[in-house]
This record gives C-alpha cells, sequence and structure tokens, in this order.
C-alpha cells in the first residue's frame, strides 16, 4: 500500500474564494523522492499542510476527499499524532526554531512526546550527526549561519525518526552552495535511512537529479506527474512556467538540431557534459 | 555615478563588516554583488543611500559625499527596494503607499496623481489601486514595493535579494523589467547570491568576501572562474558546469548563455564531421 | 548586528555560570534576608565585600561595575532622600549618625544590587527557563519565557530593517514636533506589528508540526541535578545567615562614629 494516498481532494482556506487545492489525487510510495514545483500560489505550500493535518485541523476552512498518511486518516487525527510519522521543514529557518540551544531544539518533538531522557539522547545525538551539526549542538540559533539553521530544523524533525520529510522550498534563503548541501543530506536520508522525502521546490536546477517522482501543480491542480525525464520533457511543462534546469533545455536545443545525444534526457551537467562527449568522440 | 574610496565599516558591535572596498559605478551601470550571505553586500549597498556611513573612507554619489548629506536628500536619487516587501507595507491601499515617498519628498499633489498612476502601470498593478497591499499575494506585494520606490524616478536603483521566494516566471519578468530600466539610462545595483538570475543578465559582476571585494569583471568572465566561485561561497552556472567538463575538447570555457552554448557545440560537432 | 548585541546571550562556562540557578536564587535571597537585618555600615561593607570573590570567579567584573554604576543614580538618590528626613525631621541638625544611618541604607541598596546583578549576569536565559520548568510553573510560561528571550534579538533587528527600508523611502524620524515625530513611527511600528503576527504564526504552526502538545507529561532533555558547588553554595548561604542572626541578637555593632 503506498505511503501517502490522496483521492480527490478539494480544499479552502476559510474566507477563501475559491479552493486552493482543486479535486487533486495521488499516491506516493515508501521512498520515494517526490519533487513538487509549480508558478507561486499553485497550492504546492497547502498540500504540505495537508501531509501532516496542519490543513485542517490548525487552518480550518472546508475540506473534502480522502488523505491516508502511513495508515493514518489525517482528518481524524491531530497534528500532533500525525508529528511522529510526518516532519515538516519550512522556508524560513528563523521562525522553526525556539529554543536557545540546538540540541534543546531538535529534542522539542521529543520532549513532547514524554520520551525518556536516555532515549532521547540517542537520538538527538544520532539527528545531529545525520545533518551534520553535531559539533555545534551548544551554540544558540543566532550564532549560526541560515544553512545550519535549516539544517537545524532538519533533525529537529529527523529526531522523531519519521517515515516521511516535508520540505517546503526549505532553501530559498540560503545562497546555492548552502542549498546544495541541505539537498545532499536529504538525499542521503532518503537513501541510507530510506526516509520517503517530499520537497517542494522552484529551483529544479539544484533538484531534479535527486528526485524519480515529480509533479508539476497549477492553480491547485496537478497537471502533470511522473519520472522527472519525461515530465521536464514535456512541452506542457515549459508553457506552465517551471523553471526547468539549463543542461535539460540545452539537450533538447541539441536534439531539435541533429545532435545525437541519446535519448535519456540529463537531468544535471554531468549527465550532459558525458553525453556531449560521448557524442563528440 | 557611486563612488567608493577605502571604504571601512564597523558595527557598533565591532564587527567589521567593511575593510576596505574601492569601486566605481558608471551611470547606467548593471551590477551584481555577489557572495555569501555575511560577506557584507547589503552592509556595501546601505552606503549608497546613506543608511550606513563609512567609518573610514569616503562613498560619493554624483559627487556628493554621503557622510555630509541626509539619507532624505540621498534618497531622493538613489532608491532602495529592500528583499522583504513586508518590511515596508504600512497604508491602507496600493495607491497610498505608492505615495508615501512622494509625500516625504513634497512633490505636488498633482505630481503625485500622475507619478502613482504611471507606476502602477509600470508595474500592471492598476486594477489593485485601491486594494489594501496586505491582502495581495506575494509576488505582487514584491511588486508593490518596487512600485513604491520606482515613482519618485531615482537615477539608481538598488535591489536587495529580488529573486528570493519568486518563482521562474515571476523572475523572468523583472529581468526584462531591469532591461526595460537599462534602456533607460538607470543604474540598477543588485545584490543576490542567485547565480542563474545572474548569469541570465549577464551584467557586471563584483564578488565580494569577508567584508572584500575578490573580483570585478564581467559575469561571462567571473561566472566561469570555478577558482573564483569557491572562493565566494557560490556554485558555477549550470552551462558554465557543462562547459567546465568539456575541457578535454578545447571548446571555450567562459559560456553562460544558452543560445550560446547551442552555436558553440553545433560548430564543434560540424568541425568533428569534416 | 547592532546596539542590540547586548542582548543575544550566549553560553559562557565558569564555576559560577554551571552552579544550579534555583540554588543561586536562594542564595540571592539569603543575602537578601540578611541586608534587611542591618542597618549599621559594618555587618552590610561585610555582605558586600563577601559578594566580590563570585563577581572575579565568574569574570563579569566589567558588566558588573556597569551595573552598579547604573544604579548610582538611585542609589545617591536614596542617601539624599535619608539625610533630608533626618534633616528636617531631627530638628534641623546634620550629626555624623544622620549621615551614618543615611549612608547604611544606601549601602543595603547597593548590595541588594550587587547580588541581583550577579545571579542575573551568570544566569543564561536558558538555564533560568529550565529552573522554571523544573519548578513546577506551567511548561507553557517557561516556554513562552526561554521564546521571548530567543526573538527580543530577532525583533529588534527586524525593527532596524523597518526603519531603514522606510527612510529609504524618505521617512524622517526627527522631523517635526513632538505629536509629529511619534506619528512618524507609524509606517514603522505597522509593518513590525504585521510581521510579528506572521512570525507568531508560522512559529506556531511549527510547534504544531512537532508534536506540541502530544502528552501531558512532557520530558526534558536536561536535568538540573545539584553538584559539590552547589551544596557548596547552599552551605555559603545558611552560614550567611546564621551569622546574621547571631550577629543580629549576640553582638553589639560598633557604628563608624563609635569607633572614631
Amino acid at each position: 500500500m503506498a505511503l501517502i494516498e490522496i483521492k480527490n481532494l478539494t480544499y479552502t482556506y476559510p474566507g477563501g474564494s475559491k479552493p486552493s487545492i482543486d479535486d487533486v489525487s495521488f499516491k506516493i510510495e515508501k521512498g520515494e523522492f517526490v519533487l513538487i514545483t509549480g508558478p507561486s500560489g499553485c497550492g504546492k505550500t497547502t498540500l504540505c499542510r495537508c501531509f501532516n493535518g496542519l490543513v485542517p485541523h490548525f487552518y480550518q476552512g472546508e475540506i473534502k476527499g480522502e488523505i491516508e498518511v502511513a495508515g493514518i486518516n489525517t482528518l481524524e487525527h491531530r497534528t500532533c499524532e500525525l508529528a511522529k510519522h510526518v516532519g515538516l521543514v519550512f522556508q524560513n529557518p528563523e521562525n522553526q526554531l525556539f529554543a536557545l540551544s540546538i540540541e534543546k531544539d531538535v529534542a522539542f518533538g521529543l520532549e513532547n512526546v514524554g520520551l525518556s531522557r536516555e532515549e532521547m539522547r540517542k537520538k538527538v545525538d544520532w539527528a545531529l550527526h545525520q545533518t551534520g551539526i553535531y559539533d555545534i549542538r551548544e551554540r544558540s540559533p543566532h550564532e549560526i549561519s541560515g544553512g545550519q539553521q535549516q539544517r537545524v530544523a532538519i533533525a529537529s524533525v529527523l529526531a522523531m525518526e519519521p517515515d516521511i520529510i516535508v520540505l517546503d522550498e526549505p532553501t530559498s534563503f540560503l545562497d546555492s552552495l548552502s542549498a546544495e548541501k541541505i539537498f545532499e543530506v536529504i538525499y542521503r536520508l532518503n537513501r541510507e535511512q530510506g526516509i520517503t522525502v517530499v520537497l517542494v521546490e522552484h529551483r529544479l536546477d539544484l533538484t531534479a537529479k535527486y528526485a524519480n517522482h515529480l509533479i508539476v501543480m497549477e492553480q491547485g491542480t496537478i497537471r502533470l506527474e511522473g519520472e522527472p525525464r519525461d515530465v521536464l520533457c514535456n512541452q506542457e511543462t515549459r508553457l506552465i512556467g517551471v523553471g526547468i534546469p539549463k543542461a535539460t533545455l540545452l539537450y533538447e536545443m541539441l536534439k531539435k538540431e541533429d545532435f545525437s545525444l541519446g535519448n535519456k534526457p540529463p537531468l544535471d551537467s554531468e549527465e550532459l557534459a558525458d553525453q556531449i562527449l560521448e557524442a563528440l568522440k | 555615478m557611486i563612488e567608493a574610496k577605502n571604504v571601512h565599516y564597523s558595527y557598533p558591535s565591532k564587527i567589521e563588516a567593511l575593510r576596505g572596498i574601492s569601486l566605481t559605478i558608471r551611470d547606467g551601470e548593471f551590477v551584481a554583488i555577489m557572495g555569501q550571505n555575511g560577506a557584507g553586500k547589503s552592509t556595501f549597498v546601505k552606503h549608497f543611500n546613506g543608511l550606513l556611513k563609512p567609518s573610514r573612507g569616503t562613498v560619493k554619489v554624483d559627487g556628493v559625499e554621503t557622510g555630509k548629506s541626509s539619507v532624505a536628500a540621498l534618497a531622493r536619487n538613489v532608491g532602495f527596494v529592500f528583499q522583504n516587501p513586508d518590511h515596508q507595507l504600512f497604508s491602507e491601499s496600493v495607491e497610498e503607499e505608492i505615495g508615501f515617498a512622494l509625500k516625504n519628498f513634497g512633490f505636488e499633489a498633482k505630481v503625485i496623481e500622475d507619478r502613482i498612476t504611471w507606476a502602477l502601470d509600470l508595474l500592471s498593478l492598476s486594477q489593485y489601486r485601491k486594494t489594501s497591499p496586505f491582502l495581495l499575494s506575494g509576488g505582487e506585494r514584491k511588486r508593490v514595493a518596487l512600485a513604491s520606490v520606482l515613482a519618485w524616478d531615482p537615477k539608481t536603483l538598488v535591489l536587495d535579494e529580488p529573486t528570493i521566494g519568486q518563482d521562474y516566471e515571476q523572475k523572468e519578468k523583472l529581468r526584462q523589467f531591469i532591461m526595460q530600466l537599462q534602456t533607460q539610462g538607470k543604474t540598477v545595483v543588485v545584490v543576490t547570491h542567485d547565480v542563474e538570475f545572474v548569469a541570465e543578465c549577464n551584467p557586471r559582476v563584483v564578488l565580494m568576501k569577508d567584508g572584500k571585494i575578490v573580483a570585478d569583471g564581467q559575469g561571462q568572465q567571473i561566472l566561469t572562474d570555478p577558482a573564483m566561485l569557491e572562493l565566494a561561497s557560490i556554485v558555477l552556472p549550470q552551462i558554465a558546469q557543462v562547459f567546465a567538463k568539456l575541457s578535454v575538447l578545447g571548446l571555450p570555457k567562459n559560456i553562460i548563455d544558452i543560445q550560446e552554448a547551442k552555436t558553440v557545440l553545433l560548430r564543434a560537432k560540424e568541425k568533428r564531421g569534416q | 548586528m547592532s546596539v542590540f548585541d547586548g542582548l543575544k546571550f550566549r553560553r559562557v562556562n565558569s564555576l559560577i555560570h554551571n552552579l544550579d540557578p534555583r540554588i543561586k536564587f536562594v542564595y540571592v535571597i539569603g543575602v537578601f534576608i540578611a541586608t534587611l537585618l542591618f542597618l549599621q555600615i559594618i555587618p552590610l561593607l561585610a555582605l558586600f565585600v563577601l559578594q566580590l570573590p563570585f563577581v572575579f570567579l565568574a569574570r563579569v567584573q566589567r558588566q558588573w561595575l556597569r551595573s552598579l554604576r547604573g544604579a548610582a543614580f538611585l542609589a545617591s538618590f536614596i542617601f539624599l532622600i535619608n539625610i533630608a528626613t533626618n534633616f528636617f525631621v531631627g530638628g534641623y541638625t546634620l550629626t555624623p549618625e544622620v549621615v551614618e544611618s543615611a549612608a547604611a541604607m544606601t549601602l543595603r541598596f547597593v548590595v541588594l544590587v550587587e547580588s541581583f546583578s550577579v545571579f542575573f549576569l551568570t544566569t543564561s536565559p536558558d538555564h533560568l527557563g529550565l529552573a522554571l520548568e523544573q519548578s513546577r510553573v506551567p511548561y507553557e510560561f517557561a516556554f513562552a519565557f526561554t521564546t521571548a528571550v530567543r526573538f527580543v534579538p530577532v525583533l529588534a533587528e527586524e525593527a532596524q530593517t523597518i526603519m531603514d527600508a522606510q527612510k529609504a523611502r524618505g521617512l524622517e524620524l526627527e522631523k517635526g514636533n513632538l505629536l509629529k515625530r511619534i506619528r512618524n513611527y507609524i509606517p514603522v511600528l505597522i509593518p513590525l506589528i504585521v510581521s510579528a503576527i506572521r512570525r507568531s504564526l508560522e512559529l506556531a504552526e511549527a510547534m504544531e508540526s512537532r508534536a506540541w502538545g502530544a502528552c501531558k507529561r512532557r520530558t526534558n532533555l536536561y536535568r538540573l541535578c545539584l553538584h559539590r558547588g552547589d551544596y557548596v553554595l547552599l552551605g555559603i548561604t545558611v552560614a550567611i545567615l546564621a551569622g546574621a542572626i547571631y550577629t543580629y541578637f549576640f553582638v553589639s555593632i560598633p557604628t563608624i562614629v563609635n569607633l572614631l
């Protein structure tokens, strides 16, 4: 059975004139790395909030359809119960760290569920190591960089050992190098720990290569879905105004000019460079 | 013209943010100031309209030393759009928001009216004239903030991280808008770490690190120099990455534009064919 | 970033900093009671000197001196008021005894400031929050306290950015009469409030997502427990109190005037 299953979901925020999510259905399997993209205001963030029950429990509003996450109906269970299964990381690192030391922040969720101190210490240390911030665990949040803050946010949901980590544009405040480091951390968690990842991003040039499932949204609906390579080469994706990686674009432009590059559209510079080298050998 | 000579700046907390910066920006230039967070980019550009005054050295805007002038006077020529529009929006309607600066600068009522209409039109916001800025979407709020600065028609425009949180289409619109300002002879300074955006615009690039300028040149040169970019914690733009990996083919390396990339590669293929 | 840097606390390690805040608080209260027992200069002076080792062990001399300097104005005020009332009530004569008792009153105040400032200078906010959590204060209060400490510097920085943004649009905060000046702050206050509300919503969302309120008995990563130093401090407190009470009942304390 799928880890996340959504059927005919429609949701309108309180006071909203039209639904932010409009009759959406899809499945996410265990272990997938899912990338969700689409223009601003397309409903990506709202969808993230559905995964752990913030919609509808925190935001209220009108909801129809079915959502099941890790076998739990999110419409019937509160966010604090779902928090053990789904970890949400938000855009602004500053507003998700509330303790005065990093390790205390990482422990926040575990404290809430009432874990014993010994167990907690083990999980906190594990999460700190996984995200590479063990050495700065005693610092306070304003002593560290934005990239480090975002890693703390990831560690603090990771400590709960969730089945799924959902990240809503986690790197938009970061420079590309820090962003890349964050994506590497997430990718490793996906591969080595088998954690299912749902990543919402505009910057496909940095992220497309990690994903094995791409969802393109527009105006509250899912417009395209599938293998990243297929979706990115689909003409419709271009019309929606998604930032297709330059390597993929260049590949297509060259293909049109009868440049033989094989049939596998590249997702990053490395793949494209290899194809070109092969062609010009 | 903006001339910075050996500018040093220390915050009251004694942290030295700028350590000897000299830079001249000529009228009508388009400059991107890049570097890691904390490199001193924002601190530096805040000297252009006198929000900060150098601890040592001088900054001159059109010959006027900023240390000897008020922010209100300098701002007349140097418009500054901050990263987060929510840090400036406060009015009941978009129209009042745009009129705020015009009133502060003492324009006449008739002129204010005209300028508001002009700025709304310029950023396609006319339909929101009477709307509260707080009801608009993030992208629209960003445009209102931009309009509220453009309204007084400053000679120089400084944009602090304009692409943060913007989607592909909004970025493309912003790029076209900057190009439009360029044709009107405006000086545009963009502070950013969005390397793909800069690669598409190909402006003059100034790289900063630890309060100093480490490189200054055309985007095409700077953004294709891996050693230089690594120093400033910037990743190469994707097209440049491809060409960096094609070095064995003896192709030129300083390519950041996709059309140019295509032309060069097709020519290389032709050569092989012969 | 600026003047608000002082609000950003950093962890410091010293013998005194590492003491249990609850015991430190007991100590401060002990000293407080002891000072209330005396109105003579000599015992108060002794209490004053007794605390100097703490200041030096914690290496907070500079900040400590600054807080004393801050209290100087109030101290001289207390001194003058005491002299004045004695002067007018006591029949318009200024005796050495009057000066001495006024000085003693002032010294009592200084000792209080001294001990409280040592407490606050050497107790980090997260320690204090922890102490609150473990003293049966409801967790919500302790959490509100630490979160406030966490976000005060952030908000201060934000206020600075907003002021910059509005100044860049020609706002002159210092212009006009008093009423106008107050009105000048509206363009700063509204964005500040709006963004504080937005921030608190985001915080609430993040807290919910991390199982806030999942179970009644919350646990804690840290636990304060008493170490040797804490017992020593407790001993010192008891000794000071016992000594003070003994002195109060059984020793006749000479005044400076008598000694001379």
